[in-house]
């Protein structure tokens, strides 16, 4: 059997909040989203990245029927926001969706960390959003991918009572001890596949592309070939290429061929001998597992920890996050729909994010992706937007008593 | 009357106190007929309605390089007071960097920031040449000199005039780091207040402090309390209309976050309140170098939704807080004097300052605590904020103590002691 080439790209953009959104707003102005910076962002990014890499990604397709089979999760917000600012990338999805090779994952619908705060708000989340897919993509997704790859044995439990038969995780070196990431597995007490992912060969594109840091020039296909057929010399069933969509000439400039580099690899795996490109479904579907694989312990795909400390690492990120999630009984039972809608666009686990206070080596990569002057200020703001639900959540609760 | 008036700042370049502190006596003088000329390291932003002659030390007296660096040499045979300057100091390497870069006939001119940056020490001590030749080439009745970084001009300008030489002394080293003061302050300080005629202080603690720790004669040390600008007491009544329109109560922390301003006493006592009654909200204002940890330390007592920070705020949200809040809280650690409360009596507001602090001196009717004292404060606060009618009689006594507060009798004060020298 070939080796599975499995390549996985995350599709996400929160709802970013104002900036400007003081302490005089709370409770006034309910406007903490930044519409216009968010709709900014986003047409950059669709110019940049989901446009020109989705028509990669179709005329590769056209050009090669039924050998280039990838997969996408693309996040509620970012479908949301798609809707809103720029259909035209949605449609491009909903084009490459048509083709029947591409597999979309299901996640939480606003990639949030309720997996690891409320099971109740986790499960309606994820139930959400693989409906959500199922409308706009017509296929009903049978994997599950959880925000930022958080992974342990319990979100796997969670998975397959939920009906998905694979779910993905990070390759954590400590937790897989001797054992290969290049491997199917199975979460411990269930029936479901557990697909890993190669950081190692993940970052190759991701990060170090054409980081001047750790080389000359920028990763080459024909170099990168030579990686992936190391490992399929020695037989091993499956690779697990997880990234960022937005690598793809947004974090990676397309004048340093980052596009380039994606056509060419998707073209020369096509024609290969001894590996295929394979979605997790099919991966699940056709590769043995390996064994149990016991992970009490969250992990993830952030910084070099690889745990939950990117989003609830310091006293800010726990103070918020305990807050939101008190206040969700409460929220359910206003049934106000705009309530439920904002307060669900702050769980978006990026504002926890932004409030990071690991500066050293991964802090670099926090303030790459925080439009924030500084984790304390993303803070202030993020706590200002909470308030402004809570004292409209007080406030409805008010009126329906008297 | 002529007097020559050394500051670091004055408005609208300010960045703290002193700056306002400088606004209000000398616009107050200059209404008795006071000629003030006012120089500031550097003149920043426009100039309007300026009650003084504000010049620049930077551009207004421009020095021929050779006379720059007679002064330098000279100023390098007296600064044995300031021996311990050298680290901040480097005559040889300064002069160099001078002479690399003009030209041999050309002008020199002194650059300055103004600010209260890293090359202060450095800054204050170039502002002393400008004070030797003001001494010299215009004539002066008094020379009065504002807080440390000015003292070496005054003396040079005393030196240079025999004009008599007055320091007022707005915070001194102690209460700026905390009883551990940095030796090249200190020994300005005290070399300025040394060699004035008199010094003028701003409360009764300062004068202890001034007495006990840098040796000055009792007699030689005047107390003046500062006063507050009244000017716009008649605009604030429209601001009322920001007051929430829920019956939760706001008390009030505004000032920079630092260790002198005791922010973290009023986080500890904010925590015991919220436990015991609801319906409050606590608000820090301001910026500074403790915020990062404020915040920290805030957000690890789960009080956020009812602990909110608001950053650096302008003159127009300062007023707008203001007439939000409920009560005003100063729990400074030290305290020369502290102006906030009486914009918060100003705006009808209760306060609660420590003991620390020298406006408690003056204001008979507040609730006054030790800082370290966060049981008493967080049940003062309770008490005033369950009775309005405590709070109410806090508020009236206040206000009749405030309207005897004016720059008017400040000045009339400073022009007597001025009057002493004629």
């Amino acid at each position: 059997m070939k080796t599975a080439v499995c390549f996985y790209f995350q599709v996400h953009q929160p709802f970013r909040l104002r900036k400007d959104y003081d302490f005089f707003s709370i409770g006034k102005n309910h406007n903490f989203i930044d519409h216009t910076s968010n709709r900014q962002i986003m047409e950059k990014i669709a110019k940049n990245c989901y446009l020109p890499a989705n028509k990669v990604l179709l005329e590769a397709i056209k050009k090669n029927p039924g050998k280039i089979n990838i997969s996408f999760s693309i996040s509620g917000t970012a479908l949301e926001q798609f809707e809103l600012y720029t259909p035209e990338v949605l449609e491009s999805f909903q084009e490459l969706a048509q083709t029947g090779n591409v597999e979309f994952l299901a996640e939480t619908w606003h990639h949030s960390l309720a997996s690891v705060l409320s099971e109740n708000e986790f499960v309606e989340q994820v139930k959400l959003h693989r409906d959500k897919i199922q409308k706009v993509f017509g296929q009903k997704p049978t994997t599950f991918r959880n925000t930022e790859l958080i992974y342990n044995n319990r979100i796997a439990t969670i998975a397959e009572q939920l009906g998905f038969t694979a779910t993905l995780a990070e390759g954590v070196d400590k937790m897989l001890g001797w054992r290969s990431p290049n491997f199917i597995y199975t979460p411990k007490d269930t029936n479901i596949a557990l697909l890993l992912k190669n950081y190692k060969l993940s970052d190759e594109i991701a990060f170090r592309f054409s980081n001047k840091f750790w080389r000359e020039k920028p990763l080459t296909a024909a170099e990168y070939m030579t990686y992936l057929e190391k490992l399929s010399s020695r037989k091993v069933p499956y690779i697990g290429l997880f990234m960022d969509y937005e690598t793809f000439g947004e974090h990676h400039r397309k004048e340093d061929g980052i596009l380039s580099l994606l056509a060419e690899l998707m073209n020369l795996l096509s024609k290969n001998d001894s590996m295929e490109l394979a979605t997790p479904k099919e991966v699940a579907r056709t590769r043995r597992s390996m064994g149990e694989l016991d992970i009490p312990e969250y992990t993830s795909w952030a910084d070099r920890e690889r745990d939950l400390s990117a989003w609830l690492g310091n006293s800010m990120q726990n103070s918020t996050a305990k807050l939101l999630y008190s206040m969700e009984k409460d929220i359910k039972t206003s049934k106000n729909e705009e309530l439920i809608r904002d307060w669900r666009r702050l769980l978006t686990s990026d504002h926890n994010y932004y409030a990071c206070t690991k500066y050293y080596g991964d802090g670099a990569v926090h303030n790459y992706f925080s439009p924030y002057n500084s984790p304390h200020d993303a803070f202030m703001i993020y706590a200002n937007a909470i308030n402004d639900v809570k004292i409209r959540l007080e406030r409805t609760q008010n009126q329906t008593e008297s | 009357m002529k007097v020559l008036m050394f500051g670091w700042e004055f408005p609208p370049h300010i960045s703290g106190g002193l700056g306002t502190a400088c606004f209000g006596l000398t616009k107050a003088l200059s209404k008795l007929g006071v000629d003030i000329t006012f120089i500031v390291p550097k003149i920043k932003g426009e100039q309007k309605d300026s009650p003084v002659t504000l010049l620049g030390a930077d551009n207004i007296v421009p020095m021929t390089k050779s006379e720059f660096e007679k002064q330098t040499e000279h100023l390098e045979e007296y600064i044995e007071i300031g021996s311990t300057l050298t680290p901040y100091l480097d005559f040889d390497e300064y002069k160099k960097t001078k002479k690399s870069t003009d030209g041999d006939n050309n002008d020199v001119t002194i650059e300055f920031s103004g600010n209260y940056g890293q090359n202060l020490m450095e800054e204050v001590v170039r502002y002393s040449l400008v004070g030797e030749k003001l001494g010299k080439e215009q004539s002066y009745d008094v020379i009065h000199c504002h807080d440390w970084m000015t003292f070496l001009a005054g003396h040079e300008a005393k030196k240079a005039s025999g004009k008599p030489l007055v320091v007022h002394v707005h915070s001194t080293e102690f209460d700026r780091s905390g009883n551990n003061p940095n030796t090249e302050i200190f020994n300005l300080e005290k070399f300025g207040m040394e060699k004035a005629d008199l010094v003028i202080t701003v409360s009764k603690r300062m004068k202890d402090i001034i007495v006990d720790k840098y040796g000055i004669a009792a007699k030689k040390v005047t107390v003046i309390y500062n006063a507050v600008e009244k000017d716009d007491i008649s605009e604030l009544g429209k601001l009322r209309e920001f007051k929430k329109s829920n019956n939760e109560k706001i008390v009030l922390f505004l000032g920079r976050i630092t260790m002198q301003k005791g922010p973290e006493y009023f986080i500890e006592a904010a925590r015991m309140v919220i436990e015991k009654i609801p319906n409050v909200r606590f608000v820090m204002a301001g910026a500074g170098d403790l915020a990062k940890k404020m915040i920290e330390k805030m957000a690890s007592m789960d009080i956020i939704d009812r602990f909110h920070f608001t950053g650096f705020l302008g003159p127009n949200d300062r007023e707008r807080l203001f007439s939000m809040s409920d009560l005003y809280i100063m729990p400074s650690v030290s305290e020369p004097f502290g102006i906030t409360p009486l914009e918060a009596i100003k705006h009808n507001i209760p306060v609660i300052v420590s003991n620390q602090s020298g406006i408690a001196e003056i204001l008979e009717d507040a609730i006054k605590i030790d800082f370290w004292n966060t049981d008493k404060l967080a049940q003062s606060i309770i008490d005033i904020l369950s009775s309005p009618h405590q709070g109410h009689a806090i508020i009236e006594n206040n206000k009749r103590t405030l309207e005897q507060i004016d720059w008017k009798y400040v000045a009339i004060h400073v022009r007597e002691i001025y009057q002493n020298y004629l």
